[in-house]
Parts: C-alpha cells; sequence; structure tokens
C-alpha cells in the first residue's frame, strides 16, 4: 500500500487533495472540527478501525456538504482497502518534529517548479535576444560609419532619405511581427526542442553573421565612402530578415492549420473516444494540441466509478487457487508451469457456471432507477428553492431592508434548501469529490445574477463536465509523459501511435490519414429538369 | 403476361368470358373496375408480372354481379373486348370499349397466370416459345 502515501502529494500546490482521485468517495467526514486542521497537510489521518473506514475529506476548498451519513452502497468500495488506515500511519509521520514524505516531495517540487518557471521563459529569452540582435544590426550598419569616418562619407540626397524611410518602416513591421509571433511565453514545455525553430534562429544568425563578416571586410576596414552603397546594404539585410521571417510564418504556423490526418484518442480506464483532425504535425507537437483537445472535451475523469469492474474481474478468478501436485515448490521448474496455470485457470473460470451477467444487469437497473429517483428530487428541490428568490424591482424599494440581499447573501439563503438533495444525489454518482460547498453557493451567485433557471443552474452537476470545468487541482497539467516508439520531434505517419501517460489513466492515439478524395463534377442544364404525371385510376364499368 | 416484348406479337392462353350486362336504372354495368393503361403508370399495378407491361387489368369485382357470375376474376388481364384488342389502350378508351350502351353483352378474351400453369401442367414437358 506505498502507493497510497508516495501518491499523495500530486503536487505541491494540491495537497489538499492529493488523494481526493483515488478515495473521493469517501466524503463521510463527520467531525468537522477535526477536519479543519487536517486539510492543510495529509500527515494528520484520522486512524479507525477497518470496518469503519472514515478518511477526512479532502475536498478541493472547503468543507465537505452537509449531509447525511454514507449509504450503503459506498461501503463495498472499502472492502478491498481494508487495512489502509494502518499501514498509511506506518508511513506518514504523526509527530510535529518529524518530517513526512510529503514534506520532502514537498522541497524536490520547489526546485522543480523553478526550473519548470526558467523552462518556460528560455524560448522568449532566446527569442528577444535574437530580436535584439536583427534589430540593432541594421541601425549599427548605418550609424559605424557615420560615427567613425564623418568627413569622408558622401552625403547623399533623396535616394538615401527615401531608403531611410523605407528602412524604418521595414524594421518597425519587422518588430512587430517577431513580437506577434515569437515573443510570448510558452504555452507548454515540451521534451525536446522544436527542430523548425532551432533552425531559423540558425538561419536568422548565421544571416545575420554573414552580413557582419561582410560589412566588417568590406566596409568597415576598406572605409567605404559611399553612403548610399552601405544604406542599401541595410536595406537588403531587413529585406532578408523579412523573408526569413515569411518562412518562419509558413512553417511554425501555417503548416499546421491544413488538417491532414485524422487522431483518435481513446482513455484508458473508461473508453472516452474523441476523434480530431490535426495538420502536419512533429509527434510531440500533435501530443499537445491533443492534450488541449482534452482538456477541452472529455468528461473528468472519474475513478471512482470504475471499481464496479475491477470488483468483477477480481471475483472472475477469485474462487479458483491453484496446487502444484507434482514438485514441491521449486521456482525454477514452476516457471514453464505458470502458462499451464494460467490456461488452466481460464478454462476452470469458463466452466464454471457463474451468474454474472444477471448481477451485472440488475445492478445497473438499480443503479438508474436510484439515480433517476435521486435525481428527480433533486430537480423538485431546486426549482422551489429558486421560487423563493425573486430580483427587486422599483416598488419594492419600500420593503424592509432586513428583506433585501445582495447575491451571495440570497445564494445563501436559499442554498441549505436544495444542499442535502444535491449532495446526495452527487454521491450517487460518485461525484461529490468534484464540488465543495463553496464552489456551488459561487455557481449559484452566478446564476441568480444572470437571470438562469433552475436549470440551468443544475446542468453543471447532472452531467460531468470537461476537465478544465473544475479547479486546478484535478488538471494535472504537469503529470503528462508522451511515451512513443518514433522520435517525438519527427512528423506524424500514418499508422503510428503513441500514448500519453498520466498518473491514472492513459491517452492511448492513433493516427490515420485523411483519404484522399477525389471530386468530379457533373453538369445538370437546368432545363433538363422534367416531370410527367403519371396515373392510376380505376374505373367502374 | 409474360414475355412482352414491345414490337413483337404476344402469345398468351387466354380464357372466354362471356358478360352479360345488368341494367341498373339508367345504366348498363358490368360489375367489375379497370385499371391500367397506356397512359397510365404500370409501376403501381399490383397484379402485373412485367411492371412495364400497360395492359388493361380488372382490379376489382363487384360481389355477386354479372361479371362474377361469368367468372372473371380479380387480376385478369382483358385482352379483346368484343374482337377489339385492349393490349395498347388508354384507360379512357378502354371504358369506352366496355360500356358501349347498344351493347348488351360483351365478349372478353383475358389471360391469367394460372392458365398458364395449368396448361403446362396438362401437357407435361412441352414448352411454349
Amino acid at each position: 500500500m506505498d502507493t497510497e502515501s508516495t501518491h499523495s502529494g500530486y503536487s505541491y500546490h494540491s495537497s489538499r487533495s492529493g488523494r481526493s482521485n483515488r478515495h473521493g468517495d469517501r466524503s463521510r467526514e463527520r467531525h468537522k472540527a477535526s477536519s479543519k486542521d487536517s486539510v492543510r497537510s495529509e500527515r494528520s489521518v484520522v486512524i479507525n478501525p477497518p470496518d469503519t473506514p472514515s478518511q477526512e475529506s479532502p475536498v478541493t476548498n472547503g468543507e465537505p456538504l452537509p449531509g447525511e451519513p454514507t449509504p450503503a452502497e459506498d461501503q463495498g468500495d472499502d472492502a478491498q482497502d481494508d487495512n489502509w488506515g494502518e499501514t498509511t500511519t506506518a508511513v506518514t509521520g504523526t509527530s510535529e518534529l518529524s518530517i513526512s514524505q510529503e514534506e520532502v516531495v514537498g522541497l524536490g517540487k520547489g526546485l522543480h517548479d523553478r526550473t519548470e518557471d526558467f523552462r518556460r521563459y528560455l524560448p522568449l529569452a532566446v527569442g528577444s535576444l535574437v530580436g535584439l540582435l536583427v534589430l540593432a544590426t541594421p541601425l549599427a550598419f548605418l550609424l559605424l560609419p557615420v560615427f567613425m569616418w564623418p568627413d569622408r562619407l558622401q552625403a547623399c540626397g533623396t535616394a538615401c532619405e527615401g531608403l531611410f524611410l523605407s528602412l524604418a518602416f521595414k524594421l518597425l513591421i519587422l518588430l512587430m511581427a517577431m513580437w506577434a509571433l515569437f515573443l510570448k511565453p510558452g504555452r507548454a514545455s515540451l521534451p525536446r526542442v522544436c527542430v523548425y525553430r532551432a533552425f531559423l534562429t540558425t538561419l536568422t544568425l548565421l544571416l545575420t553573421m554573414s552580413y557582419w563578416l561582410f560589412f566588417g571586410v568590406r566596409i568597415l576596414e576598406a572605409q567605404d565612402e559611399d553612403y548610399h552603397g552601405i544604406v542599401q546594404f541595410a536595406v537588403s539585410l531587413v529585406d532578408s530578415q523579412l523573408f526569413v521571417h515569411y518562412l518562419a510564418v509558413v512553417l511554425l504556423e501555417l503548416r499546421h492549420l491544413q488538417p491532414c490526418y485524422s487522431v483518435c484518442v481513446i482513455r484508458s480506464t473508461d473508453g472516452e473516444t474523441r476523434h480530431y483532425n490535426i495538420g502536419q504535425l512533429s509527434v510531440q507537437k500533435a501530443a499537445l494540441t491533443i492534450l488541449e483537445y482534452y482538456y477541452r472535451d472529455f468528461p473528468l475523469h472519474n475513478p471512482a466509478l470504475l471499481s464496479a469492474s475491477k470488483h468483477r474481474a477480481a471475483k472472475h478468478l477469485a474462487g479458483l487457487k491453484v496446487y502444484n501436485v507434482d514438485a514441491p515448490g521449486n521456482t525454477a521448474g514452476a516457471q514453464p508451469g505458470n502458462g499451464n496455470q494460467s490456461r488452466a485457470m481460464v478454462t476452470a473460470a469458463a466452466k464454471r457456471k457463474d451468474s454474472a451477467h444477471n448481477e451485472l444487469y440488475y445492478e445497473e437497473a438499480d443503479y438508474e432507477r436510484r439515480v433517476r429517483k435521486r435525481r428527480a428530487r433533486l430537480v423538485v428541490a431546486v426549482e422551489e428553492a429558486f421560487t423563493h428568490i425573486r430580483r427587486m424591482k422599483k416598488e419594492d424599494e419600500q420593503a424592509t431592508p432586513s428583506d433585501i440581499m445582495d447575491v451571495r447573501e440570497a445564494a445563501l439563503a436559499i442554498f441549505p434548501s436544495m444542499a442535502r438533495a444535491l449532495q446526495k444525489y452527487l454521491r450517487t454518482t460518485r461525484r461529490q469529490h468534484c464540488h465543495s460547498m463553496e464552489s456551488i453557493q459561487k455557481h449559484l451567485a452566478f446564476c441568480l445574477v444572470n437571470n438562469m433557471s433552475p436549470k440551468a443552474f443544475l446542468e453543471g452537476y447532472l452531467a460531468p463536465g470537461p476537465t478544465l470545468q473544475y479547479g486546478p487541482e484535478r488538471w494535472m497539467a504537469d503529470q503528462w509523459t508522451l511515451v512513443s516508439e518514433a522520435s517525438v520531434t519527427s512528423g506524424l505517419k500514418e499508422g503510428s501511435d503513441f500514448l500519453l501517460r498520466c498518473l491514472d489513466f492513459n491517452l492511448a492515439v492513433t493516427v490515420k490519414g485523411i483519404p484522399y478524395i477525389r471530386l468530379t463534377e457533373e453538369f445538370i442544364d437546368p432545363k433538363s429538369h422534367k416531370f410527367i404525371l403519371l396515373l392510376q385510376s380505376e374505373t367502374s364499368v | 403476361m409474360s414475355n412482352f416484348i414491345p414490337g413483337q406479337p404476344l402469345v398468351a392462353v387466354v380464357q372466354r368470358i362471356e358478360i352479360k350486362k345488368l341494367r341498373q336504372g339508367d345504366n348498363l354495368i358490368l360489375g367489375f373496375s379497370i385499371g391500367g393503361g397506356i397512359d397510365q403508370d404500370p409501376g403501381q399495378n399490383p397484379f402485373s408480372d412485367d411492371k412495364a407491361d400497360k395492359g388493361i387489368y380488372v382490379t376489382r369485382i363487384t360481389p355477386g354481379g354479372p361479371a362474377e357470375t361469368a367468372d372473371l376474376r380479380m387480376g385478369d388481364k382483358i385482352m379483346q373486348v368484343n374482337g377489339y384488342d385492349m393490349t395498347m389502350m388508354t384507360h379512357d378508351q378502354a371504358r369506352k370499349r366496355l360500356t358501349k350502351k347498344n351493347e348488351d353483352v360483351v365478349r372478353l378474351l383475358v389471360t391469367r397466370k394460372s392458365l398458364e400453369e395449368a396448361v403446362k401442367n396438362s401437357m407435361g414437358g412441352y414448352q411454349r416459345q
């Protein structure tokens, strides 16, 4: 059970909810006093004997919802984890002086976060440096001759002035274009450097260096007097920079836009599947795009809903025990027998008549019914609660001041009448850990301000929304790992696949090409649309 | 009914049916209804084998009427009426042929599927061309 405690520090900032994804359905805290000071760190776990596990609920921001004690069905989930109370106390420290595992992890995380900030702003820093160099070089080309040999310089007239003007505007355009394309903090930190960016930076630096070389040799050393030529030299540099920037736009932005691959993303735990069209990207950039779509489209991952299938899987093979009657406990000899063992278990399990399908059917039908009943009660409670509140109109201004409330107070006033029904519904659908009381009240205030109906208020709770809708502790945005056989900077190819691993689940991604569509045309003369009337009459004679 | 090739002579097994018209008030009625014709849609004919057949078919028989007593059946295709060919007629022309006021009796030549089969069975293995 060591996994429990090491996972309890998902990230430094979310220590309070670290356990929530695993034991979220155990929010049955009744003693609010002990929950207040145990919310900060997971050291002080409430120790209970295994038959009544009641861990303090690490709900996100505040106290858990007021409600009834656990319904009976939640007790079934704890059968697997009976001993967690005793084993975790051995690992987590309980005295004030010892440093628990979480704190050690937290120290490491602090350092990691500073490195993360550095990595995030590194492209910005590099871009700024290159940009400064690019901007300063033409100006240097123009100003150095003026400072170094001013007396020998030939003054040039209107042609030069035209060139100065065009140089100024081109530099301005280049500055704005660079700012738009490059100078923003990176939105993600990818495992490897983007090949195209590195190539473009190198190209720019190469270009600038070669111009400096020419300038140094031909102009500085020879002390050329033809200022017109020098200005033209500087303008040609800026032109080349603009073309390199055009190349950058095409390589970095435009190439990604035209869709040419269709990817299928499947979540490993519950099978949620989505399909997206993306353009020609490297594997890591494609992974980044897919993750951004994941946060928008996939419903929140809820491990509490998956325990039932694990139970069934465990029960299939639970009743069988394999005895080796031939040789006593020889590990070397048992190795080749392992294959036979599992085959024997599979055939024995298949032969055994079990009514698992029957149980599943009735269990699911029962669950559906319960959810629908709770939902009906919830909808009625919310509708009734909303009738108690009304926006203040002009004629109400004479009403007693105690009746006039602002939004927050109004939300607090009608919340208790629906809180119980809402919490029971969330418990039944195993989502009570996603919503804290404060977040519900905030949402209620928002709905009241915007004149929403009770149904609009409820929609967010009836179905799981995208992951971004919930608090940052659910995002786990820094826990993704890209597992790929092909190099991550290589481009996507038809038939390639890779895995995006998060802590609890994986996203399996397969790539297919969008088919080559052959479209032919056919011309139909509008005058050729003619019709005849078809009768089928019957006459009696 | 089958083997209908436009422009080629049609060979069919027919039955002679003679119907005496019944006087009802001012009208002489035969007691059945017809459908089809070269100006009609042959695809909607439920009785024909070949859905391109634009012949005149018997669609309904009034029970107890003269047609029923004369053993006319629903689904029969009328080939001739009193010697006049009915296979290439418009619907209205067919109606007129059958309801001539000066004729008391109409002699029809009708064909139906069961006739062909009866002939085939009675002749053994003899195949008509």
